[in-house]
């Protein structure tokens, strides 16, 4: 059995917790981009505060794509090419940007932290977005012959 | 001049000159090499994951035809390794290197019906591209044209957001 999913969620699991400790900060990604985002749209002395920090972490996730990408060491875990065409592109990313701002959350935000911190709040979210993942897929798939 | 890292609760510069400001800047500038570290394992944690892979979410979320449950592996790993350090830890009256626990949100149990309706729509368009933020953003070096699309409709979506969410106020 291919353990490399449990090994890598263990890593997140890690790598989140870390900023919980020595930061205190919760590692949910749509909130650390959207923060930043609004810093650009909406500064504020408040949220300045926090764009540092967000900076750093986004970069760590972009030198450690390079280091996915592009080094032989993980080559088997090289990041893959969506099948989904340009426009289905782009209706995903607008819903996934302003869903999950809307939704306080995203898979590691609510999926990982706060399933983990026993919140009955991102428990129900999970369980709704991925729910509704599925049914998605289902039906594109299934019924409409998309996604393949 | 040195800075101690917490022990009882609170940092303390041993010289005491200027030490309110100097200790803030020195946890400040730990924090965010910290956060560094923090997201690169959690992008090399995401690559091990699979979840870089559109193909591998989008099978996770096939339940009604060939279902590749690999990921609740992933869901698993992160669950219980989080939740372990997190209550070693959350007891403490303060993170290491902060002040307190004000950026920790309480724990909720109620959601709006708008944050429902989030959920609903970002769970459709996870499943559309299979891409959800934190895979899309450490896939970008990959140059691949998939990611940069999504990634730029995905900020466009945020930036709606805030625009949507101030014309409220």
């Amino acid at each position: 059995m291919d353990l490399n999913p449990v090994y890598g969620g263990i890593l997140i699991g890690v790598a989140s917790a870390l900023l919980f400790v020595f930061n205190g900060r919760i590692a949910g990604i749509s909130g650390i981009a959207g923060g930043l985002l609004r810093q650009v749209v909406f500064p504020s002395q408040r949220v300045e505060k926090e764009t540092f920090w967000r900076l750093s972490f986004v970069l760590g996730l972009i030198i450690g794509g390079v280091v996915i990408a592009h080094t032989g060491v993980f080559a088997e875990f090289a990041p893959t090419a969506s099948a989904a065409s340009v426009p289905l592109l782009v209706l995903a990313g607008l819903l996934v940007g302003f869903g999950t701002r809307l939704g306080w959350g995203c898979t590691s935000g609510h999926g990982i932290c706060g399933i983990a911190r026993f919140s009955p709040r991102s428990l129900f979210a999970t369980m709704i977005f991925v729910g509704t993942g599925m049914v998605t897929v289902a039906v594109l798939r299934h019924v409409f012959g998309l996604l393949n | 001049m040195t800075v101690s890292a917490p022990s009882d609760g609170a940092a303390h510069a041993s010289d005491g000159q200027g030490a309110a400001s100097l200790s803030a800047a020195r946890l400040r500038a730990v924090r965010v090499v910290v956060s560094f570290v923090s997201g690169l394992l959690f992008a090399i944690g995401l690559g091990i994951s699979g979840m870089v892979r559109p193909e591998k979410v989008i099978g996770f979320l096939d339940v009604t035809g060939n279902w590749d449950p690999a990921l609740i592996g992933v869901m698993v790993g992160g669950i219980l390794s989080y939740a372990l350090i997190h209550a070693l830890y959350t007891s403490k009256t303060r993170p290491l290197f902060e002040e307190d626990w004000r950026h920790i949100p309480r724990i909720g149990r109620d959601l709006p019906v708008n944050a429902v309706v989030g959920n609903v729509l970002f769970g459709a368009g996870w499943a559309l591209a299979g891409y959800c933020p934190g895979p899309a953003i450490v896939s970008v070096s990959s140059g691949q044209q998939s990611v940069l699309i999504f990634v730029g409709a995905m900020l466009g979506g945020l930036l709606l957001y805030e625009f949507w969410e101030r014309s409220r106020a």
